[in-house]
This record gives C-alpha cells, sequence and structure tokens, in this order.
C-alpha cells in the first residue's frame, strides 16, 4: 500500500511536469506579446524583454520557471497589474474560488446522492421520474444559464442573496454560484447512483444476504450502499474538473473576485505568466484530486487494497 | 436414504402454487400449479429446462419472490419445531417440541424474515463468483446471520464461524475469515456459502444449481459436502437443477418440471428406470451418457413455450412426438402409477393407445440399471 501511494505520488508530479511543459509550449505559439504597445520603441521593448529574461532562449526560460515554481514564486504579471507577483495575485483570489467550488461539490455530491438513492429504490415510481428529470435538466443546461436564471429570480427579483459578490456578505453571496456550479455534478451523481444502486439491488449477493433473513435496513447499510457507492468516488474527479471549467463563467457573472475572473482577464489581456501560473494551479488541483481519489478507492475496495497490500 | 426408523415428518408442501408476473410486455405465468412435498431429511430435486419456474417456486417457498410477482393462488405450508433453546437448540431432544405449520404466502414479510429465511430455509445459489458480498470479509459474512437471529455476541459468532469453516472443508480458517471473496477460488466460495447457510442450522437447505459454475471434479466435491453435511445435520435438501446426472447422485425423490408445472414425480428408481412422461423420456435420452460409442448428442426438439402466452391443453404438446390430439384441447391431470409416482401425459388414460417410451432410451436405461447392480454388488 506504501509503495503504491508512493508510486502514485511520483507518477502525478511527472504529469505535472509534462503539462508545464506543454502549458509553456502553448504560450510560446500564441501570436501577440504583452508589450504590444505602440508607444514603445524597439530598444525599449528589448529592455523589457531582457528584464523579464523573454530575450533568453526558450529552454532557459522553461527551467528558470519550473525551479521558480519549485521555490514557490510564479513570477510576476506583466499586464493586469504591473509586477505585483503572482503568487501574491492569486492568494487572495484562491480562498474564495475554492470556497465556492467546494461548497458546489459538497451540495452537488450530497444531493445527488439522495436524488439518485431514492430514484433506485423508488424505481418506476413517480419519484424516479422526477429524479430522472431533474437530472436531465442539470446535465443538459450549463451552469452560467442557472447562473444567470437564479441572480435574475433570487438576486433581483426576490432579493434572498446578493445578486453580485460582495466581501460583507461572503457566505450569502457565495449561496447562488455554488447552486449553479453544483447542477452538473448533482445531475451526473443523481444518474449514476441510480444506476448503481439498481444494479446491487439486483445482484445475487443481495438476494443472498436477503436470504439471511436480514431486514430491509441492514441489508441497505451492511451490504447495498457500500457497493453501490465505492464506483461513485471515481466519477467525482471528472465532475470537479468541469465545474472548475463552469467557474470561469459563472465567477464572471457573478462578479466574484476569484482565479476564475483573473484567468479570463489573463487570457483577454495576453498576460502570459498569469496564464501559464493559473493553467498551472488549475492542472495541480485536478491532479492533486485524482490522486486523492486514486488513493481512497484503493483504501476503501478491499478487491484493490489487498492487491495492493503486497505491494 | 432414510431407513424409515421414524415417522417421515413432512416439513414442505406446496400446494397448487400459481403465479404470474407482471412485465411491460404482459402477464408472464410462470408457475402454473406446482405440487411439491419435501420430508425432513429427505433430498428431492427439481429438474427442468432453462425458464421452467424451478428458481421462482423456490424463491416462493423463501418468501423473497420479486417484487412484480402475483401469487394467484396455492399454500406453502411449512412445518417446524419452535426454535426456542436458541442456536444449539435441538427439538430432537426436547420431548415437548411441537410441531406448528404456517402458510408463508399467508405470513409476512418480516415474520418470515424472522423465522424462515436463513433460520429455517437457506439458499446456496448458482454462482460462487456472485453471490458473496465483494466488500465484506468472510468471516462477517459467515457471523452475520448468527448474530442477527439469535443475538450472540461477536465473539461467539466469530468462534462458530471458524468451526463452520472447518466443517466445510476449508483449511486455514481463522486466515479465510478476514478474506474477501475475491481472494478464494470458485469451490472455496461455494464452501463459504454452504457455511452461511449452516451457519443459523436450517431444516431445509435450498441448492439452486449449487455446481453448475464449477469445475466437474469441483463439482463432485461440493455435491459430497452437501450429502456428508445433510446426514450430519439431518437437513432436508432440495436440488434445483437440469443435470439429471446430478439427480442421480443425490436424490430421493424427482420432481420433473416444465413451464411452469410439476409434470412427473417419483422416486429416483421410478423416473430414472420407469419415466413415463414423453418429456422425461427427452430429458433422460439428452443425458451425455459415456457407455455408448455414440457420441452424438440427443436434444429435444423446439423450445419451451413462452410463458406471455396462455395456450390451450398440454404445454408440451408442440414438441412431443407422442402427443394425442386432445393435447391441444385438454390439460393431462397427474395420473397415478404407484403411491410415490405420478405424471401428466394423457397417455397414461385407459383410453390412449399403448405407447412405449424410445427404443434407444430403454437399451439405455437397461444399461443404466445392469451398472447400478453391478457397482451394488461390488460394495
Ligand atoms: N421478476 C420476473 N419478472 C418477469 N418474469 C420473471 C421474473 N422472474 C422470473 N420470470 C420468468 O419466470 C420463468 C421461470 O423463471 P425461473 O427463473 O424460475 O426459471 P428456472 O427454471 O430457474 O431457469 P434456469 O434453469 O435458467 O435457472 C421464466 O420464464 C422467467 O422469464
Ligand atoms: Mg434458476
Amino acid at each position: 500500500m506504501k509503495k503504491y501511494v508512493i508510486k502514485r505520488v511520483v507518477t502525478a508530479l511527472f504529469t505535472l511536469l509534462a503539462i508545464t511543459l506543454i502549458l509553456f509550449i502553448l504560450m510560446q505559439l500564441m501570436p501577440g506579446s504583452p508589450f504590444n504597445d505602440e508607444k514603445l520603441n524597439d530598444t525599449q521593448r528589448a529592455s523589457l524583454y531582457a528584464k523579464y529574461g523573454l530575450d533568453q532562449p526558450i529552454v532557459v526560460q522553461f527551467f528558470r520557471y519550473v525551479i521558480n515554481m519549485f521555490k514557490g514564486d510564479l513570477g510576476v504579471s506583466y499586464k493586469i497589474s504591473k509586477n505585483t507577483p503572482i503568487t501574491q495575485l492569486i492568494a487572495s483570489r484562491l480562498p474564495i474560488s475554492i470556497g465556492v467550488g467546494f461548497a458546489a461539490v459538497m451540495i452537488g455530491a450530497l444531493v445527488g446522492l439522495c436524488l439518485g438513492l431514492l430514484a433506485a429504490f423508488k424505481k418506476d415510481t413517480v419519484w424516479d421520474t422526477l429524479a430522472t428529470i431533474i437530472s436531465v435538466i442539470g446535465v443538459s443546461v450549463p451552469s452560467y444559464v442557472f447562473a444567470l436564471a437564479l441572480s435574475y429570480q433570487f438576486g433581483f427579483k426576490l432579493k434572498w442573496f446578493p445578486m453580485l459578490f460582495s466581501a460583507k456578505d461572503v457566505i450569502g453571496s457565495s449561496v447562488l454560484p455554488s447552486i449553479s456550479l453544483s447542477m452538473f455534478t448533482m445531475a451526473s451523481i443523481a444518474r449514476f447512483t441510480r444506476a448503481e444502486m439498481i444494479e446491487v439491488l439486483g445482484s445475487d449477493y443481495m438476494l443472498l444476504a436477503e436470504s439471511k433473513g436480514l431486514s430491509g435496513n441492514k441489508l441497505i447499510f451492511a451490504h447495498a450502499l457500500r457497493n453501490a457507492l465505492i464506483p461513485i468516488i471515481t466519477v467525482l474527479a471528472p465532475l470537479v474538473v468541469d465545474l472548475m471549467t463552469g467557474s470561469l463563467v459563472v465567477e464572471k457573472i457573478f462578479s466574484i473576485p476569484g482565479v476564475g475572473s483573473l484567468l479570463v482577464n489573463a487570457i483577454q489581456s495576453n498576460d502570459y505568466n498569469v496564464v501559464i501560473a493559473l493553467s498551472f494551479i488549475y492542472s495541480a488541483m485536478y491532479i492533486g484530486i485524482m490522486l486523492v481519489v486514486d488513493i481512497l478507492y484503493g483504501v476503501i475496495d478491499p478487491r484493490i487494497r489487498v492487491a495492493k497490500e503486497g505491494d | 436414504m432414510s431407513e424409515e426408523k421414524k415417522t417421515r415428518e413432512k416439513i414442505l408442501d406446496v400446494k397448487n402454487l400459481d403465479i404470474t408476473f407482471e412485465t411491460t410486455a404482459g402477464k408472464v405465468h410462470a408457475i402454473r400449479g406446482v405440487n411439491i412435498d419435501l420430508y425432513q431429511g429427505e433430498t428431492v430435486a427439481i429438474v427442468g429446462e432453462s425458464g421452467s419456474g424451478k428458481s421462482v417456486t423456490m424463491r416462493a417457498a423463501m418468501g423473497i419472490l420479486a417484487k412484480n410477482a402475483v401469487v394467484n393462488s396455492g399454500e406453502i405450508i411449512y412445518r417446524y419445531r419452535d426454535n426456542v433453546g436458541g442456536i444449539d437448540y435441538n427439538p430432537e431432544n426436547d420431548a415437548s417440541a411441537q410441531w406448528k405449520e404456517a402458510d408463508i404466502l399467508k405470513m409476512d414479510k418480516k415474520w418470515i424474515r424472522k423465522h424462515i429465511n436463513g433460520r429455517r430455509i437457506a439458499m446456496v445459489f448458482q454462482d460462487p463468483m456472485t453471490s458473496l458480498d465483494p466488500t465484506m470479509t468472510i468471516g462477517k459474512q459467515i457471523m452475520e446471520g448468527m448474530i442477527w437471529h439469535y443475538k450472540i455476541d461477536k465473539k461467539d459468532a466469530y468462534d462458530r464461524a471458524v468451526n463452520l469453516l472447518k466443517e466445510v472443508g476449508i483449511e486455514d480458517a481463522e486466515k479465510r475469515m478476514k478474506q474477501y471473496p475475491h481472494q478464494l477460488s470458485g469451490g472455496m466460495r461455494q464452501r463459504v456459502v454452504i457455511a452461511i447457510a449452516l451457519s443459523c442450522n436450517p431444516d431445509l437447505l435450498i441448492c439452486d444449481e449449487p455446481t453448475t459454475a464449477l469445475d466437474v471434479n469441483i463439482q463432485a466435491k461440493i455435491l459430497e459436502l452437501i450429502k456428508k453435511v445433510q446426514k450430519e445435520r439431518d437437513i432436508a435438501v432440495i436440488y434445483i437443477t437440469h443435470d439429471l446426472g446430478v439427480v442421480a447422485k443425490v436424490a430421493d425423490y424427482v420432481n420433473v418440471m416444465y413451464a411452469g408445472k410439476i409434470v412427473e414425480v417419483g422416486n429416483i428408481n421410478e423416473i430414472f428406470y420407469e419415466p413415463k412422461h414423453p418429456y422425461t423420456w427427452g430429458l433422460l435420452s439428452a443425458m451425455p451418457d459415456l457407455g455408448t460409442d455414440d457420441d452424438r448428442l440427443y436434444t429435444i426438439p423446439g423450445s419451451p413455450p413462452n410463458l406471455l402466452h396462455e395456450k390451450e391443453g398440454d404445454a408440451f404438446a408442440p414438441r412431443n412426438a407422442y402427443a394425442l390430439e386432445i393435447d391441444d384441447k385438454l390439460e393431462p391431470p397427474m395420473f397415478q402409477i404407484s403411491e410415490t409416482h405420478w405424471a401428466a401425459t394423457w397417455l397414461l388414460d385407459p383410453r390412449a393407445p399403448k405407447v412405449e417410451m424410445p427404443k434407444e432410451l430403454k437399451a439405455r436405461i437397461e444399461r443404466m440399471k445392469k451398472e447400478a447392480q453391478a457397482n451394488d454388488s461390488k460394495l
């Protein structure tokens, strides 16, 4: 098990390195430069390039970048706010985005789970149909549509929650964005849970457990839930990516001062370093979540755990 | 077979069972008047092709029918002696133990769970690869029923589970307790399933194709194991199978089932040596025979009827080379041949033309008889 975890961590680190390289190359290929300002003459531009190390060969630029990254230095922004270290730029924004994202994942997972279980236990009844309708809407409608609808209905008309983010009421103003972001996760988890649970309920081992004379509750809690829920952990990771993508637009709609809106700004103004740094952070979060999910899966599912025990 | 030293006690009596399933395609009339008797300590086999209703009948007897099942009529009378003394209580040693009876079809789910499932009737399923919970240790799965039914403590349950594993022939019982199903071979898992079945001291073991999914040499071992525990614990066993070879090895009585009905019932000699129903003839002819050079395998022509559509007359008639005109109009009743032997075919009606079983089958039965005699004299 220990060996397995170490192996997973090392693999994750290499993946991250590869992603950085790709990001770096992509940025080099992009047209435009942060110093496109017409007022600059060639010597001025050259001195700016020299200042930021942009005159060095690409390989050197890359290695310098990676080394700095390991030191916790993500470089400085050239454009959005001149000469501010990116770490500082992100420091205030990351917690807000993570907070909203985490709330969205939790809401999505919990509500989705309940909805899926309800649909499975009440299969072929109105409950099942209702749950199916909700999840079809949830997967097919993009999160920004929910964001607009919610902010209109509950922010503008009913005034239950602020329409735009306000630093005075962080929790209240996170409610609508979190719900908008959670819809896709919720719907996907509901569908997946339903399918898994129905399969488990029809399995031979549930019949055997039933033939032992166990009560309905005992059957569900001792046997059905664990078997149905283990595979659900695996779909959580891709759903989180989806949620991160959605957050770019949703943060803009609610003017949340998070990393999502920062990334959008950075892309619009060709601020290389910020784009690379943020893409790197997004990738790192995703790889981190994948890693946690993989290890968690190994710990929870005895079929994998036991196979890895020898390692 | 029992040596008739004590009176035979009937423990299960299925009378006129009739079950339909509600499906989106319509009503599936899966069980159409089934009668089965079972006596304490004896072995009954139910044979028939796939889809004939063997499993449904047994699930009805366990009170674990699928939700879309509707019982139209019938009774499933279970006779038992109250297990007043806890897990080790043996009514054989208790003169005051009274026989009681209950119609499982009339009892509520809670009562059945408490008194029947696991505790008095236990089941062994066809595929040991899928019938154990993959995320629970072997030990927990064995202990679960005992703790649930008899409220014994964990330590006691643990010791009993270890002993059960030893009883079903598993070595390193303590180590196995901590393992998960995927760490065991198929044969081993089926032993675990049998241990689970025995854990609450049932009177009746229902084995639904217990060896079909296993290697041939393991099959024989599992059958022997079931025979052994049956003898030691004096429990009755119902085998559900489509393998007459298995039936020959284990059964006292045989019920031949076709399209939701028992079409012939008799003791093992009557079914194997004097079969009366053309369907039984077909099943016997379809048995692989090692005694001849002829290795063509006979199969009964046609396929079982679609139970979605009700049809007049004998359900087997379309596949029956010996069908009479009346078979298309009227279902044959059970004709009695001996005290224990009954068959539902118009060929047994006094007015019917005299029809003999196929010559090849007759020759084959003669061979089987000789073999059996030779085996007997060897012993
Ligand atoms: N829940 C259900 N809904 C609808 N039809 C069912 C259901 N369960 C069983 N049946 C039908 O009842 C009939 C008898 O099924 P059963 O499982 O008892 O067959 P079997 O004799 O055990 O066959 P096998 O040898 O394949 O196990 C089949 O036609 C089957 O399709
Ligand atoms: Mg079956």
